[in-house]
């Protein structure tokens, strides 16, 4: 296309970082520098060639003009984690190379919180005030920081660092919790949790000095998963043996070899045996739900691209597509990351069986721009499954072909909704798309696509390996399985559990060592800031779909976050108001606005200053709660109300 | 398959650009063939940089290379066409390697095209100015019909060879019959049943040979044989190449009228100026599109004072003369044209104002007018006569490169103007930057060049200076100036009125020319 | 003249055949056939061609249904919401102008559900954005009680101050309703030119050329599509914006004539509006199979030379 950029260049050192992802460029018309090849010498001579090939296919999926777009979001990434921010200079450069006009390159890059588009010091702290960690300290951190610092966005360490707010970071079992991200020619992201100004404050030195230690963060599997010390004991328990956590911290960090040792594969290997249809059958008859928040059947998912592998082969322009959704972005989840962190190959072990029953080639893992060590982890598996002839061109053998790719999401909260993450994959802006059609119709690149929940892939192999009417006796008849849970918040012992589905909430939260602060429970924020409070005396409800249900809750991602009754509850619904005013994409109305007038509605009542009485103020919230739920696009705007018209029906909080 | 050649339709036809990209969008490819890397050719799957006027050694090579590979539709080619035989022993001289040479362009991607051209179930030529503003002009135009008759990719939905006419109504002319040897639609005035139609209808006799065209004119004045000239609409002493000897081509004349919106550079040189009204905006009647549509012109608002519609000028100028016409009335006249001009009978106002426009030809009023031409070609038995093949021999352009002028100097237009800039430099358009001459980043630098410094630029016939701007769509060796600031950079002091012969249009697209710092 | 050398077989001699003969009626390939579905709105049936929208449906039952965001020639991006309707078994209101008929829905257009959602949307737009040259969005908040003041002075807005930056056409993104329509015009559905783009997110996504650079240094070509599809007049022609602020502007007196574009042979239909004999805009049918509304610079902005009056009584 022809394209026109503004005067600014890019520096020689943003042009490595997008070269080191994207190659050196093919020809003078992407790079902005001429080479003779791309040129004429004087007329009428025979001279080098002056072909400008201009619209290089796309060849894997096909049709798409746009073929280097979807490098988009990695190229931005290059230049944020080299530069520290994005210069007009690298945009009008990464338009050249992607074949992108400039204003929709900063259409996509301003969409995201984690790319800057101003100049900023290369080191930021990012300190999460979100919900979780107001329980466990944030504001006293976040007030030593003023006062050592100065307000959020003030700088330090010679003016190399700065610290900012921030949303909830997946830590919560750690919180307070501190991320410090450093840019350079080697970028770093470290994490402090739980963290002390002190603490932050030498990270951010460190990090100025070029001193940060090697590993990105580590995985503390006794404060991280406390069930893991039992399992290690091999005690028994009412909740035990663990079948998604059982590999968690055995043998050290994870490898192929102690993932094979410890059961590993045996699930494909069988899925291979049994054939798709057979995979299929097995994932049926275990009733499994999908893990994310939406509870769809996974078998039904994985049919509905089965069904039409048909046209597949009649059709080369069609490939299917497999992506693991681990954007877990959901305030006081961290299940997704621990299991990235702690058994990265049961998800690529859960995704290539999926691949065999869907017929898809390519799979995705989109990945939380927030998750260093889960990226790295996960990295690392993929290169040793590849390395080992588990991902590839003749997967065991079996001529199965299936590669995958991990793509980092880069500070968007709704990139986690199935559509928007399509969007983002494919180098547009993070906006949810209008279903129908869905996705097993038209997903990642206008194709067939299974969008699958971290949790749930990781049952996959299990279900199939010890078959799915054995898993479908777990739990109750409508919710199968075992379930992980995000303890968070007042609780004694916070971290991941898993319990089988039909668990009592009292009984998860004695498990977890029951409620500590003031020892006195007030209300339990079920499913994240999109879920809903419960209050003491609601602890005997079965945590399955249909339990939570009927007390109008939803279980949503596994979160489970615990307040005591010094919390002042106004505060928290204050918070995610904003959270979702923060993290609204701004695409639909009922959206956009609402969650803002919401938030000032709410504001005014938190300070008693209502517009006419509360009454009224309150009867506007729930018409404003009803066009959101009715008439957004996605199910952030649907459900942006849930918590605070949860917590209106429980206590009068305003009156 | 589009392949777009000698033509920078994203700025000379931008909602016709649209269409294309709709085309892209569903997956169509699309070729451009231009000597610059131009807006157009940036959408390109493949984009070939060929020397200025090398397009015939292309166009024969692109035919021998789909005759060889097999993609030659030789049903359609016995059908419906002649002379196929004399065309392939023609073109077999023209390989890829020899049209590499002549053209520059890699055989390779003379390949490519090819077989993209011959392969694509539907395929269509677009060209404009780049490939008519040549000596060779009428040459160049059938070797491009040549490959679609090649490959059957003529007479049918979505094919075809498709001039994209560069005024709104010069198609239009051309049907009314301002081109020297026609009358209304297309009927030649040396066939004597035709003439006699006419002759009949309006009761006069009308003169048996055809007229001169515009060069033929030009030279005419030359030679002291043309001493009048009423000019309508047109601005040939900004527009006509070699402009210093059209200058005094035009000054040499006894009487000089000039019709015109405004007072340019050629009513400066008449003896008579009549102001006329704007057509588009403040008169009524039909224009024709590059796609034959008949569309309506309506007044949308009133001329100045003291300026009077073309027709009322006309019919004055009759009167005059001694022929009282009477009022003049825009429907009556295109009604009494309808029965003369069969491709026109269908057309009534009426049904151009609800059908939103007519394609030709519509011979009546149940007729819906046609989307495409030549579908007779595809009829079994053939309707009508063959399609001939054509045989055509490259030759580079007539101002040729050398040691004292080593620079080809291209012209055009740019988005925001239009031809000589009469209406269009009334418009504060923010895309008009100072007038420059284009030359290549490289060249600047050989030259040692700043941008915006002031250059002299000679060619053979004349001399100018101008600033220079570098643009890395041009490719060292070559040059660009747009035809639109006359009051700037005379352009065409420098152009060259080689002529085709066949079409009376000069080479205002290859002049050769060097530049001196000043 | 230069006599050329040319050496191709003649071609001029006089063609007997010309006019050449005529052929069957050439006709485009056949569409596939839609089938018809059956729906029913507000308890009428109605059948559309399967591929229809909702709106299209209601279209036909005479129903008139509120639109910000959509345009017939533009891909519907349902962002607006105000037209959303009840789906019967659909857990939310859903968009009428985007969601395609199937067999058998039924749907309501004026339910309380609905009226409520419309209603909103409507507040929630008025009570962020300057309306004061979008007339059809106040006859739309008549119809459904929309009372945007309730939220109070202190809330949010998008108020901003005006961009003039060239002579063409004035931004006033005070009055942008985020309808995506300018950035679709500019983009993917007509003029591919990607000017500008929705930058930012949540209540500040707003329309933006990168780093909000002036109109003339960005890839901007001002063919105006965008003005032509904006709903709320944030964008605008200059001429239009300057007779606004001087008080000239009085659409009770202007006509619109359609003519053909005096530019380019490609026939583009021009709607020249005037007022007191001047000409004060230039937009084009969005069902004209030439244009669907779009023009280029110069047959948008094109026109002024028409204005020039005579500057001498002998026309020089």
């Amino acid at each position: 296309m022809d394209l026109h950029f503004t005067d600014a260049q890019a520096t020689a050192e943003e042009r490595v970082a997008v070269d080191s992802e994207m190659g050196a460029p093919e020809s003078s018309w992407q790079s902005g520098q001429r080479q003779d090849s791309d040129r004429r010498d004087n007329d009428g001579q025979s001279s080098e060639r002056p072909i400008g090939d201009t619209r290089t296919a796309f060849a894997a999926f096909g049709g798409d003009a746009h073929g280097r777009r979807h490098r988009l979001l990695p190229v931005l990434h290059a230049i944020q984690n080299r530069i520290g921010w994005i210069s007009p200079g690298a945009l009008n450069y990464i338009g050249l190379r992607l074949d992108i006009a400039p204003a929709e390159v900063h259409g996509v890059a301003s969409f995201y919180g984690m790319f800057s588009l101003q100049p900023r010091p290369p080191i930021v702290a990012h300190v999460c005030d979100d919900i979780a960690c107001v329980t466990r300290g944030s504001d006293k951190l976040c007030a030593d920081l003023e006062g050592k610092i100065g307000p959020a966005g003030s700088s330090c360490s010679g003016g190399r660092a700065i610290w900012l707010r921030s949303q909830c970071l997946g830590l919560c079992e750690r919180a307070p919790a501190v991320l410090v991200t450093s840019a350079g020619e080697k970028s770093h992201e470290r994490v402090s949790a739980p963290a002390s100004a002190d603490a932050v404050e030498s990270l951010m030195d460190d990090a100025a000095q070029g001193r940060l230690p090697a590993e990105p963060d580590v995985l503390n599997v006794q404060i991280s998963v406390p069930q893991s010390a039992q399992n290690r004991a091999g005690k028994e328990s009412e909740f035990l043996p663990l079948r998604l956590l059982h590999r968690i911290g055995k043998g050290g960090a994870p490898t192929l070899e102690t993932y094979q040792k410890l059961g590993g594969y045996r699930g494909l290997r069988k899925a291979l045996d049994l054939g798709p249809e057979g995979t299929l059958g097995e994932l049926a008859a275990s009733k499994l739900l999908g893990r994310g928040g939406a509870a769809f059947p996974t078998a039904k998912k994985w049919e509905a691209l089965f069904l039409q592998r048909d046209l597949l082969r009649h059709d080369p322009a069609r490939a299917h597509c497999v992506i693991c959704n681990a954007d877990e972005s959901e305030p006081g989840t961290f299940k997704d990351r621990i299991l990235m962190e702690g058994d990265p190959f049961a998800i690529l072990e859960g995704m290539t069986i999926a691949a065999f029953v869907t017929g898809a080639r390519q799979g995705y893992i989109y990945l939380r721009g927030e998750y260093a060590l889960a990226a790295e982890r996960m990295q690392r598996a993929i290169q040793s499954a590849n390395e080992n002839g588990f991902l590839g061109d003749n997967i065991l053998g079996s001529r199965l072909q299936f590669n995958i790719e991990i793509r980092r999401g880069a500070g968007a909260y709704i990139c986690g909704e199935e559509t928007a993450l399509f969007n983002s994959i494919e180098g547009y802006r993070g906006e949810p798309r209008n279903k129908p059609p869905f996705p097993t119709q038209s997903g990642l690149f206008r194709q067939p696509t299974a969008v699958n929940n971290v949790e749930t892939l990781v049952n996959v192999p299990g279900i199939i390996l010890e078959g799915g009417s054995a898993y479908a006796r777990l739990g109750t008849e409508n919710s199968a399985g075992t379930r992980l849970f995000c303890l968070c918040g007042h609780v004694a012992r916070p971290g991941v559990y898993e319990v089988a589905m039909g668990t009592a909430l009292r009984q998860l939260i004695d498990l977890a060592g029951g409620v500590v602060g003031s020892g006195k429970l007030q209300a339990v924020l079920l499913g994240g800031a999109a879920g809903t409070f419960v209050g003491p005396q609601e602890l005997d409800t079965l945590l399955t779909f249909e339990g939570t249900r009927a007390i109008g809750a939803t279980l949503g991602s596994g979160v489970v976050m615990l307040f005591d009754d010094t919390v002042d509850l106004r505060q928290i619904l204050l918070r995610i108001a904003s959270f979702f005013r923060h993290e609204t994409c701004g695409q639909c109305v009922p959206c956009r606005v609402g969650v803002v007038r919401q938030q000032e509605a709410l504001q005014r009542l938190v300070i008693a200053k209502p517009l006419g009485s509360v009454t009224q103020e309150v009867a506007m919230l729930r018409e404003m709660a009803q066009a959101m739920r009715d008439a957004s696009i996605c199910g952030l705007g649907q459900t942006a109300a849930s918590a605070l018209e949860s917590a209106m029906q429980r206590w009068s909080l305003f009156a | 398959m589009i392949l777009l050649w000698g033509s920078n339709a994203r700025e000379t036809h931008p909602i016709f650009f649209h269409h294309l990209l709709k085309g892209i969008r569903n997956g169509a490819e699309l070729y451009v063939v231009d000597p610059r890397r131009t807006s157009s050719a940036q959408w390109a799957n493949l984009w070939l940089g060929l020397d200025v006027g090398s397009d015939i050694s292309l166009a024969n090579a692109m035919g021998r290379e789909i005759i060889v590979a097999g993609l030659a539709n030789e049903k359609f080619i016995q059908n419906a066409t002649s002379g196929f035989e004399a065309y392939k022993a023609h073109v077999e001289k023209y390989t890829l390697e020899r049209a590499e040479r002549e053209t520059g362009v890699p055989a390779e991607a003379i390949r490519r095209m090819a077989h993209a051209y011959g392969s694509a179930p539907r395929s269509q030529i677009c060209w404009t100015l780049g490939i008519t503003e040549h000596h060779d002009a009428v040459d160049n135009v059938v070797a491009l019909i040549n490959l679609a008759l090649l490959t059957g990719h003529v007479g049918r939905y979505g094919s075809g060879v498709n001039p994209l006419r560069g005024q709104n109504n010069v198609q239009g002319g051309g049907d009314m019959g301002a081109i020297p040897d026609r009358l209304t639609g297309f009927q030649h005035v040396e066939n004597d049943q035709l003439r006699a139609k006419f002759e009949q209808a309006w009761g006069v006799k009308i003169q048996p040979k055809r007229g001169w065209h515009l060069s033929d004119m030009f030279e005419a004045m030359e030679h002291g044989d043309l001493t009048m000239l009423y000019v309508l609409g047109e601005n040939p002493a900004d527009s006509e190449a070699d402009r210093h000897r059209a200058l005094k081509r035009l000054g040499g004349l006894e009487f000089l009228v000039v019709q015109d919106l405004f007072y340019t550079s050629t009513a400066e040189l008449a003896d008579v100026v009549l102001p006329a009204a704007a057509g588009a905006f403040e008169s009524e009647g039909t224009v024709t599109s590059s796609e034959r549509r008949v569309q309506r012109v309506r007044r949308t608002v009133p001329p100045p004072a003291g300026v009077r519609d073309d027709l009322e000028i006309i019919f004055d100028l009759a009167r005059r003369l001694g022929h009282d016409w009477g009022t003049p009335d825009p429907e009556a006249i295109w009604n009494e044209l309808r029965p003369l001009s069969p491709m026109h009978g269908g057309m009534s106002y009426r049904r151009l104002e609800e059908m939103g426009g007519i394609q030709w030809p519509c011979y009546d009023e149940s007729h819906p007018g046609e989307m495409f031409l030549h579908g007779r070609l595809w009829s079994e038995p053939l309707i009508g006569p063959r399609a001939p093949f054509s045989v055509v021999e490259f030759e580079p352009p007539v101002d040729q490169l050398d040691e004292q002028y080593p620079i080809r100097l291209t012209t055009g237009r740019r988005l925001d103007d239009y031809n000589t800039g009469v209406q269009t430099r009334k418009y504060a358009s923010p895309l008009r930057r100072k007038e420059a001459l284009d030359v290549s980043p490289e060249d600047g630098q050989f030259y040692k060049l700043r941008e915006g410094e002031k250059v002299r630029v000679t060619s053979r016939r004349g001399s100018l200076v101008a600033p220079v701007r570098f643009d890395s769509a041009l490719r060292p060796g070559l040059a660009f100036l747009s035809v639109h600031a006359h009051d700037q950079i005379a352009t065409n002091e420098l152009t060259i009125d080689a002529v085709d012969p066949k079409s009376g249009t000069s080479e205002f697209k290859a002049t050769a020319i060097r530049i001196e710092k000043v | 003249m230069t006599q050329s050398p040319n050496n191709s077989q003649p071609l001029d001699a006089p063609r007997p055949t010309i006019p050449l003969p005529r052929g069957p009626v050439p006709q485009a390939p056949p569409e596939r056939e839609r089938r018809s579905i059956e729906i029913k709105i507000d308890g009428e049936s109605v059948a559309v061609a399967e591929g229809s929208t909702i709106l299209d449906a209601a279209k036909k039952l005479g129903i008139d249904t509120p639109t910000l965001c959509f345009l017939e020639s533009l891909s519907p991006v349902n962002v607006c919401r105000v037209c959303v309707v009840e789906l019967e078994g659909a857990r939310t209101l859903v968009p009428a102008c985007s969601r395609k008929v199937e067999p058998n829905m039924s749907i309501r257009t004026d339910s309380e559900r609905v009226r409520l959602s419309r209603r909103l949307v409507l507040e929630f737009l008025a009570s962020s954005v300057d309306l004061s040259t979008a007339p059809a969005v106040h006859a739309y908040m008549d119809r459904y009680d929309a009372h945007p003041e309730r939220f109070g002075s202190a809330r949010a807005t998008v108020a901003q101050p005006v961009i003039i930056d060239n002579e063409l056409y004035v931004r006033d993104y005070s009055k942008c309703v985020l309808c995506y329509k300018c950035v679709e015009a500019c983009g993917v559905d007509a003029q591919n030119t990607f000017a500008i783009a929705v930058a930012g997110r949540g209540f500040s996504a707003h329309i933006a050329t990168e780093f909000d650079v002036p109109l003339p240094d960005s890839a901007c070509v001002y063919c105006g599509n965008c003005i032509g599809v904006c709903p709320t007049g944030a964008l605008m022609f200059k001429v239009e914006y300057d007779m606004r602020q001087a008080g000239t502007w009085n659409e009770s007196r202007q006509t619109q004539t359609d003519t053909i574009c005096p530019y380019c042979g490609v026939g583009c239909d021009l709607t020249v509006h005037q007022q007191e004999g001047q000409i004060v805009g230039v937009t084009s049918p969005v069902d004209h199979s030439v244009t669907h509304g779009n023009l280029c610079i110069k047959g948008r902005f094109g026109w002024q030379f028409v204005q020039i009056q005579p500057v001498d009584p002998d026309g020089k």
